[in-house]
């Protein structure tokens, strides 16, 4: 075997484009498939959402599907499904989202339906109150209902953290969820989704100097707005290990997460990179190093996850933010015996390096996940909308396997040797099931 | 937030995808071959499909410990060393299995292709099974089967299993722990030797390749395998209607509604009327029950119904978690959904706009590798080829409201399902027993 594979790489015809209400647009056409993808993003998360509104960045995400200048409620989904396409949305610490996939035929459809509810959003009091609930429903579905639920998300960020952007539970309170009116709603939408706080971009079969005429066309018009200033959500890391214990009755088994601060993805990408594939290191295969020892030669977890970020990718969060290891256990051992074991191998990896070969099988495997994801026009323009959002580059999306294969062993030994009990959080899931 | 309403622009000339062309071949031992390239990325996917519907009851626990097992070590190689080599080339390979089959699900960077096809091959020709690894997964399983059983979405998909397949091994997912841990490593080899065998497999491979090679590749690496052809499962009996199935979960604060009956294959003649009856019904978001339970009345999170295939039965599934306090109403308008698509025919804006997303759907699934590759799977696994790419969407446009109209008398008149709720039956217990007789279940 090759000692050093040599990774392929894929290249995009990427387009940037700003309108002159700021709104800013990435055009990437590839005409191999008759598809094409559309997404917004506003450069809003729930860091962004005021004290005794939790969640209501969400719920305002909720909001965007009920009808807009010209289109009653459920008419967006149904222009989108009845023309043959998908849709759908997500909101984030750093970001809301929002994206459709249609056949190429439907694109101008596409844009307009963006483009509407871009222009004004249709929240009345009725409309408000029906999603209120069917958020409570999703909250319950994930959390309230569910062994697990919400772990480590949730709580993990409450004691890495002590600033509320930061802290506090996105997903939102019940009891601020029914606070929230119709004027938070218009508040937050005049501030928070001007066009020039938002990225549109469009991914897949179509011309790029036809579809720029298009978006013209129909987000043209909308008004320029005073863009809010994004505030700095820097706060200190621990220096100390800050524990916290949840009892989960619905849990048969327990689990335990730790996460620890990491360096600022955009401020200092060369010390946050190495992260990036020290996860993988530690996770990724069967021969990776946790799984080797923890769920292979010990059995001590019945699973083990480790990542950049908690539900974003490595690539589409901004600073503060945290490297992360979550293990389920049968219970026949104690977390405190997993998390030994984890931070033995920690220091096994700082004081011994990686293995011959080791970096270059996990490089070659983060690229062709990477690859992978690229393939679906969906993924591709997702990830474009985000860097261009964060990092005003969309193109490197082509890039980041060649970025991930630049790590040196050095680096992730560097970024291992940060992982210590003194700096992180440690959250232990007590299970508190009858059975 | 308030601007004059514009008019939604309509939909240009469409663009057809063009039908993917495939090189075919079977192999002297059995094995059919398929090889499709597909550009986009330098990427390779996999997917070997190998028969695998036991019929006796220790068949489940014995096949989720061959699939946790199969890469634990060959005659070569120790499960590190196989789990190094794959990465090596860019490439991952899982195991799975479901009642009808095994899946090998692959993936690799381009130039990888025939290390990934030599390492299949070394797993299926001489997957050892040692005796630690089996005895370290049987434990590791138990646990995990302890918290399947703690999902409530797991609940009530194998009580809906129960009720539609009782005594057929689609009835079951979820062993008792106590056979997973009776499981020994000889009866995992000799469940191998019997079942993992090239007649009746189906080997598929998009990418970025050269098909006429793929195949060669493929025939090399896999010409020495072996074995006897296996006997697919009888088809199931499913009983219809019946008294609602409470499983009790106290402390729940949402109630599982699942109901289900049979459904139609693909290969039906009425398959593309029962889809279009499905969609308008509950299949996507802009349906008729989504409206209802959720954007209406906000019950419920993600309401949807679907149909499902089995290589023996397929089946009409509608599933709505609603919070506990909705319960029964959330039923009674489930009811009226399906009495009104089964006595009443759905609108003809309706219908076009099942037909389009159908459509379009297909279109998008078949517009990646992997997507590619796991649709030819499921189509050349159950009969069909890859014709059907374009015929489907052509049966579809073909329907009538009529055709609909009957396909959902057939399959989704609420007489003829069965229904579980999965809840707090002290909270739900005596509003549900206004609607049907209920037989009461304990959670565990």
């Amino acid at each position: 075997m090759p000692a050093t594979l040599k990774v392929p790489t894929t290249s995009y015809d990427v387009r940037r484009h700003r309108l002159s209400n700021g709104l800013r647009v990435v055009l990437a056409p590839d005409r191999s498939a008759p598809v094409v993808a559309i997404a917004v993003y506003y450069d809003v998360g729930w860091r962004s959402e005021p004290e005794g509104r939790t969640g209501f960045a969400h719920l305002f995400e909720h909001l965007m599907f009920q009808g807009s200048a010209s289109l009653e409620k459920m008419e967006h989904a149904h222009y989108v499904m009845s023309s043959g396409g998908t849709l759908n949305g997500s909101t984030r610490l750093d970001y809301t989202n929002y994206f459709e996939v249609l056949p190429s035929n439907a694109l101008e459809r596409g844009l307009f339906l963006e483009a509407d509810r871009m222009r004004s959003p249709r929240v009345t009091e009725e409309n408000l109150a029906n999603q209120i609930a069917v958020v409570k429903e999703e909250i319950k579905v994930n959390v309230l209902n569910q062994p697990y639920g919400g772990f480590p998300w949730l709580l993990l960020p409450t004691l890495l953290f002590k600033t509320f952007p930061n802290a506090h539970n996105g997903y939102g309170g019940f009891e601020d969820l029914d606070n929230a009116t119709v004027e938070d709603a218009s508040g937050f939408f005049k501030r928070y989704y001007a066009p020039g706080n938002a990225v549109l971009a469009v991914g897949g079969d179509m011309d790029p100097d036809e579809t720029l005429a298009l978006i013209e066309k129909h987000f043209g018009d909308i008004p320029r707005r005073k863009t809010p200033p994004r505030p700095s959500f820097a706060e200190p890391a621990p220096t100390s290990e800050q524990r916290g214990e949840v009892v989960d009755a619905k849990a048969p088994t327990p689990a335990v997460a730790l996460g620890w601060r990491v360096p600022d993805p955009l401020g200092d990408m060369e010390a946050y990179l190495p992260f990036a594939v020290l996860s993988e290191v530690l996770v990724r295969g069967d021969a990776s190093r946790f799984r080797q020892r923890l769920v292979h030669d010990e059995h001590l977890v019945t699973d083990i996850s480790a990542s950049v970020g908690l539900l974003e990718d490595p690539f589409d969060v901004r600073d503060p933010t945290i490297f992360v290891v979550t293990a389920f256990h049968g219970g026949e051992v104690s977390s405190d015996d997993v998390v030994r074991a984890i931070d033995e191998e920690i220091d096994r990896l700082c004081r011994d390096g990686l293995d011959d070969g080791e970096l270059s099988r996990i490089q070659a495997r983060i690229a062709a996940t990477l690859l992978t994801r690229q393939d679906f026009v969906l993924g591709r323009t997702l990830a474009m909308a985000s860097l261009e959002q964060q990092r005003e580059d969309p193109g490197l999306v082509a890039e980041l396997p060649a970025l991930i294969g630049s790590v040196t062993a050095e680096q992730v030994v560097g970024a291992a040797a940060t992982l210590q009990p003194d700096r992180r959080a440690r959250l232990d899931l007590v299970p508190g099931g009858s059975r | 937030m308030s601007a004059p309403a514009r008019a939604v622009p309509g939909l240009t000339k469409p663009r057809r995808a063009k039908l993917p062309t495939l090189a075919e071949r079977t192999v002297a031992n059995g094995l059919r071959v398929v090889a499709v390239r597909r550009g986009g990325v330098p990427m390779v996917h996999v997917r070997l499909r190998v028969p695998f519907a036991g019929r006796q009851a220790s068949h489940l626990p014995k096949r989720l410990v061959l699939e946790a097992t199969m890469t634990s070590g060959t005659g070569s190689h120790s499960r590190n060393e196989l789990a190094v080599a794959l990465q090596e080339v860019g490439a991952a390979l899982s195991v799975s299995t479901d009642t009808d089959s095994l899946l090998l699900r692959g993936e690799s960077l381009r130039s990888g292709v025939p290390r990934l096809l030599e390492l299949i091959a070394e797993l299926v020709t001489d997957a050892q099974y040692p005796k630690d690894a089996v005895v370290g997964e049987v434990s590791r399983l138990q646990t995990q089967l302890r918290q399947r059983l703690s999902q409530p979405g797991e609940i009530a998909a194998e009580a809906l299993r129960n009720r539609l397949y009782a005594g057929h091994p689609y009835g079951r997912d979820l062993p008792d722990p106590a056979d997973i841990a009776a499981v020994t490593a000889g009866a995992v080899r000799t469940l191998h030797r019997r079942w993992v065998v090239p007649p009746g497999s189906l080997l598929v491979m998009v990418g970025d390749i050269t098909p006429a090679r793929a195949l060669d590749q493929v025939e090399k690496a896999l010409a020495q395998w072996s074995g006897d052809a296996t006997k697919p499962a009888p088809a199931p009996h499913v009983p219809t209607g019946g008294d609602l199935t409470l499983v009790d979960r106290p402390g729940a604060v949402q109630s599982n509604l699942r109901v289900g009956g049979p459904g139609l294959s693909r290969r039906d003649g009425d398959y593309a009327a029962l889809s279009l009856a499905n969609v308008a019904f509950g299949g996507y978001f802009a349906s008729r029950l989504t409206q209802n339970i959720r954007e209406d009345k906000g019950y419920t999170y993600s309401p949807r119904s679907g149909l499902v295939h089995g290589a023996s039965a397929s089946g009409f599934v509608l599933e709505a978690d609603v919070a506990t306090e909705v319960t029964a109403p959330s039923l009674v308008e489930i009811a009226y959904e399906l009495g009104r698509i089964a006595t009443s025919p759905i609108t003809s804006r309706e219908l076009e706009s099942a037909v389009n997303y159908l459509s379009g759907l297909l279109a998008m699934q078949t517009a990646t590798q992997a997507g590619l590759a796991g649709v030819l799977e499921t189509l050349l696994a159950d009969g069909l080829d890859v014709s059907w790419l374009r015929e489907h969407p052509a049966a579809l446009a073909r329907a009538t409201v009529d055709d609909v109209l009957e396909q959902a008398r057939r399959f989704l008149a609420p007489a003829g399902l069965a229904t579980i709720v999965v809840g707090d039956a002290s909270r739900v217990g005596e509003s549900v027993a206004a609607l049907s007789p209920v037989v009461i279940r304990d959670g565990e």
